[in-house]
């Protein structure tokens, strides 16, 4: 066997090895971030006063989806070296060595500008625009700049997970009231102590990294005291929605729920010292972070109840 | 070397192609649904009686 042969067979090992599937491309879209995208996109659709054609909603959802997909992969794009240290993300696409940063960056791009396109000729132009701002947002303002220079990159981070709302009720309207930017707030506001939860007992990721969260930079004491800060304005917010045209007695009956749930939470780890985190393998923490999920699911799937029940004059304070 | 329809290329690479595949007809799928939506909707009827004006 020559050298050439042996090399050969090598390396279509290694590629049988490592070889990429269709599934670690798709996974570069954050199907996961991708569902929160595609249900808070679709309650602002449908939240929206104007009657969209079913077909032409569908694929509303499913460009601003694509869109938010095509920002995740530029951001591992741009996140690789990072993510290679984590836990959490070494299981990536790239620090997994089977998709290549080149490739990512490539299928960011196309991606971006085909959901942006296809979104602005399925709706509209500002539709289109919206979903543009908002993946340069998540990119380049969150990714490139902030993610890395400032502990509150989870607070500005969090605008641009909060804008497919708002996508969605302009992609409806062609225009934009105070609405859809309440949708905005209440994922905004529920970001950072969504994350920071995570932070907490995901301690050692965001140290390796050198990720700058507000954990490493003013100490976890700090962190637990923005958390319930962050809570309380959250739960006015959250509350106050239940007054404004997307809100009804649905809604308020879930807010009233969920908030309190959420500050006692909030509470119980602003009180909590490190040694009872530790002792507990942050028991408190772990189900504050579970609960912020059931918590924005709850809130924007009553925002849909009160408006699927409108057309039947269930919904809202009518 | 030419390379044949069984080498093992092509089972190796199955999912990716197939995943592709079902991709672009999917868009393609899209394309003509929103075209029969836009054409047959009130917009382009109206913008069409203009010019017929």
């Amino acid at each position: 066997m020559s050298d050439a042969s042996i090399n050969a067979s090598n390396v279509s090992a290694h590629l049988r090895a490592d070889e990429a599937s269709f599934g670690d491309y798709f996974a570069l879209l954050k199907p996961r971030v991708m569902s929160l995208v595609v249900f808070t996109a679709l309650v602002g659709l449908l939240a929206a006063p104007v009657p969209v054609h079913p077909f032409v909603g569908f694929c509303a959802i499913l460009f601003i989806a694509i869109g938010g997909g095509a920002s995740g992969a530029l951001n591992m794009w741009w996140d690789a070296d990072i993510d290679r240290v984590m836990k959490r993300t070494k299981g990536r696409s790239i620090p997994s060595g089977k998709v290549d940063e080149g490739e990512a960056l490539a299928i960011g791009l196309t991606l971006s500008g085909l959901s942006v396109i296809m979104l602005g000729l399925a709706t509209n132009w500002f539709a289109g625009a919206f979903l543009a701002f908002t993946i340069f947002f998540y990119v380049v303002i969150y990714t490139m700049w902030l993610k890395r220079s400032t502990p509150q990159n989870i607070v500005i981070g969090g605008a641009a997970g909060a804008f497919p709302p708002v996508i969605g009720w302009v992609a409806a309207t062609g225009s934009m009231t105070l609405e859809p930017w309440l949708m905005f707030a209440l994922t905004f506001m529920w970001t950072p102590p969504h994350f920071w939860a995570l932070a907490l007992f995901m301690r050692s990721d965001y140290d390796d990294a050198g990720v700058p969260m507000l954990t490493v930079t003013h100490g976890r004491r700090a962190t637990r005291k923005h958390i319930l800060v962050y809570t309380v304005l959250l739960a006015l917010l959250a509350i106050g929605t239940a007054f404004s045209g997307i809100g009804g007695p649905i809604y308020l009956t879930v807010a009233v729920v969920m908030n309190v749930l959420f500050l006692r939470g909030a509470w119980q780890i602003s009180r909590r010292t490190e040694v009872d985190a530790e002792a507990d393998n942050f028991k408190v923490e772990r189900s504050f972070f579970k609960l912020s999920l059931l918590y924005l699911f709850l809130h924007f799937g009553a925002i849909l109840a009160e408006a699927l029940l409108k057309p039947y004059g269930l919904g809202g304070w009518s | 070397m030419s390379l044949r329809k069984s080498h093992e290329l092509h089972q190796r690479r199955f999912s990716r192609n197939l995943g592709v595949g079902l991709t672009l007809a999917a868009f393609i799928v899209i394309i003509f649904g929103l075209t029969v939506v836009k054409v047959s909707g009130t917009d382009f009827g109206m913008a069409n009686q203009e010019v017929q004006n």
